[in-house]
């Protein structure tokens, strides 16, 4: 044999077709009467999520109501995908806002980077998955729909174990 | 109470065909729920539970389904054929139905009504008959779509339903010796518990005749295209096979023929094999019109009903075990179904059916009649043609497990395997050396 080649013993007699099915019909009975199944009832049982999971986005907001955004731009700069788009602007009192913050979830990848880059903790992932619209249009989340969500914000590290050790 | 004659009788009978063709219809769409339970269950799952308690009314939704898709005619199909195929599918299927008894008589004023749709004089021949008309569907199926995969859906399902017709009919041969009778209702009476009138053997003949039940069942799984039989069908290879062409109520049409012919084949096995309607050790339902008329035992409305349950649960069970096998066994590969279906089932037959024939006539000079000692003669035979059939079939050589596919085979490519090795290893030895032979020679 050349090399280091690896040889299979396959077996060389022939095995019984009957004794093969019998003992596949046992098998099959014995999980037949078996009452345990691995169904998980979807829309009743819901999955039990990670708090590391990401999902669709959500900005946090004041107690008024305004988006905790500063219109840094650090997120639009850190994304792979060139998904978020910031349009910044300034009010009377000099305090930067974003007057238009739109992130295409179709083209997310929920990396996570704008989490974590964000100064103010504004933009976060959320643990969310059940998502479903009529139009490719509805999955542009404006800078409204973002503070309007309510699911809850994606842990980044496990807070029991934050060196991830 | 005799039998019911004159005018009542047509429209008895046209009652009990509408009854009957309902009831099997309804059946046939619970099969259909049954079989998807019993997958998941067999698989870890919990199968259809969204429509209805239990999923009970997913049939209805899949049928409602079926009504509402859009129906496609291929635009090269040879149309009369093409919509003739479906109802050639599920017809003979159906009307098989017409022979079979499902309980003993049921008194009512106008007379005794026997639990049959016909009760033919010709019963056996019939079933062979109508069974052999269920190729034409598949056949015309494949042939008019003009598309190769029903096209070779069509052949496959040709070759296989009339080779193993051969195996189906042969394998009645034994009952018809025993019973010497084609009407059904009398191989049922044959089979009842202990001396039911003349003739009768008192066993189930699954017992006395074994193997020929054996034959008749994997015949009938080969007959009604179910799994490890499917080969017409064949997802993985061909699509859908001979339907591949067909959509909404066309597709429902052979789906439902597909069921239906699973369920006649069940009951045919129940009949002929399993006692048809009788209920074991128990001498009450031993009731039975003879052809001149006469009626034996008590008939009463709730035997007949009993005897009814007996009958359906039966056949469910037959159907169970079907649906068992089918999420059990993968499919054979073409050559090993012929090889199965001529090179096995046709000479066993034959030997099997010379067996009987010669065990009967054996029976029959020692002047023994048809009863219980008769049966045990048979079944003790039987018993030992199974275990010579188990003997031939367990050596593999027509179909095998994994590996090669015969011992002397796989001896031989093991030989031609191992002197290809020497060899190779002799002719990498001997170059090493031979780089140097030419310029030392």
């Amino acid at each position: 044999m050349p090399g280091n080649v690896k040889v299979v013993q396959r077996p060389n007699e022939t095995s019984s077709y009957v004794r093969a099915a019998l003992k596949g019909m046992k098998v099959t009975m014995k999980h037949l009467l078996d009452p345990h199944t691995v169904t998980q009832q979807y829309p009743d049982e819901k999955w039990e999520l990670s708090p590391r999971m990401r999902g669709t986005h959500r900005m946090a907001t004041h107690e008024d109501g305004r988006a905790k955004c500063v219109a840094c731009g650090l997120c639009p700069t850190v994304c792979p995908v060139n998904c978020i788009k910031l349009i910044p602007a300034e009010d009377e009192n000099g305090e930067r806002y974003a007057a238009v913050y739109e992130i295409d979830e179709f083209r997310c990848i929920f990396c996570g980077y704008c989490q974590e880059v964000c100064p103010v903790e504004a933009i976060h992932l959320g643990a969310h998955y059940e998502n479903s619209e009529y139009t490719r249009e509805r999955w542009v989340y404006d800078l409204e729909r973002l503070c309007e969500q309510d699911h809850p914000f994606t842990a980044l590290w496990d807070p029991a174990d934050p060196r991830s050790q | 109470m005799g039998p019911v004659t004159g005018a009542a009788f047509g429209w008895i009978t046209a009652a009990k065909a509408v009854l009957f063709f309902t009831l099997l219809m309804v059946v046939v769409g619970m099969l259909v729920l049954m079989e998807r339970k019993l997958a998941g269950f067999i698989q870890d799952r919990s199968g259809p539970n969204r429509v209805g308690p239990w999923g009970l009314l997913q049939t209805l939704a899949d049928g409602l389904k079926f009504a509402l898709k859009e129906e496609t005619l291929p635009d090269r199909a040879n149309k009369t054929f093409f919509l003739l195929a479906p109802c050639m599918a599920l017809v003979p299927a159906t009307i098989l139905f017409a022979v079979i008894p499902f309980a003993a008589p049921l008194p009512t004023q106008w007379g005794l009504v026997e639990v049959i749709v016909a009760d033919a004089p010709v019963g056996l021949l019939y079933v062979l008959a109508i069974a052999s008309l269920g190729v034409y569907g598949i056949v015309m199926a494949g042939w008019s779509s003009n598309s190769k995969y029903p096209f070779l859906g069509g052949l496959r399902g040709s070759a296989q339903m009339i080779s193993y017709e051969v195996g189906l009919a042969m394998s009645l041969v034994p009952i018809l010796l025993v019973a010497g009778d084609v009407r059904i209702p009398n191989i049922v009476a044959m089979q009842q518990t202990f001396e039911a009138g003349p003739d009768t053997v008192g066993l189930w003949l699954a017992l006395p005749l074994l193997v020929s039940f054996f034959f008749f069942t994997v015949a009938g799984l080969a007959e009604s295209n179910r799994i490890p039989f499917d080969l017409p069908e064949a997802e993985e290879e061909l699509t859908a096979g001979y339907h591949t062409e067909y959509s909404a109520m066309k597709f429902g049409m052979f789906f439902l023929g597909e069921y239906a012919h699973m369920l006649t084949t069940a009951a045919l096995i129940t009949v002929f094999f399993l006692g048809g309607w009788d209920i074991p050790f128990w001498a009450g339902d031993n009731i039975r019109v003879l052809s001149d008329g006469t009626v034996i035992g008590e008939p009463a409305a709730w035997k007949t009903l009993l005897t009814f349950g007996a009958f359906t649960l039966k056949t469910l069970l037959v159907v169970a075990v079907f649906m068992w096998i089918r999420w059990t066994l993968p499919r054979f590969r073409y050559d090993q179904l012929m090889d199965l279906g001529w090179k096995f089932f046709i000479p066993a037959l034959m030997a099997y059916i010379m067996l009987i024939a010669g065990t009967i006539l054996g029976l029959e000079s020692a002047g023994l009649q048809p009863g219980l000692v008769y049966g045990a003669v048979l079944f003790a035979v039987n018993l030992a043609a199974a275990g010579l059939l188990f003997f031939v079939l367990d050596r593999g050589r027509i179909i095998g497990g994994g590996a090669y596919r015969s011992t002397r085979e796989g001896r031989q490519k093991r030989m031609w395997r191992e002197a290809r090795e020497r060899a190779m290893a002799a002719a990498a030895g001997g170059s090493g050396g031979s780089g140097t032979a030419p310029e030392g020679g």
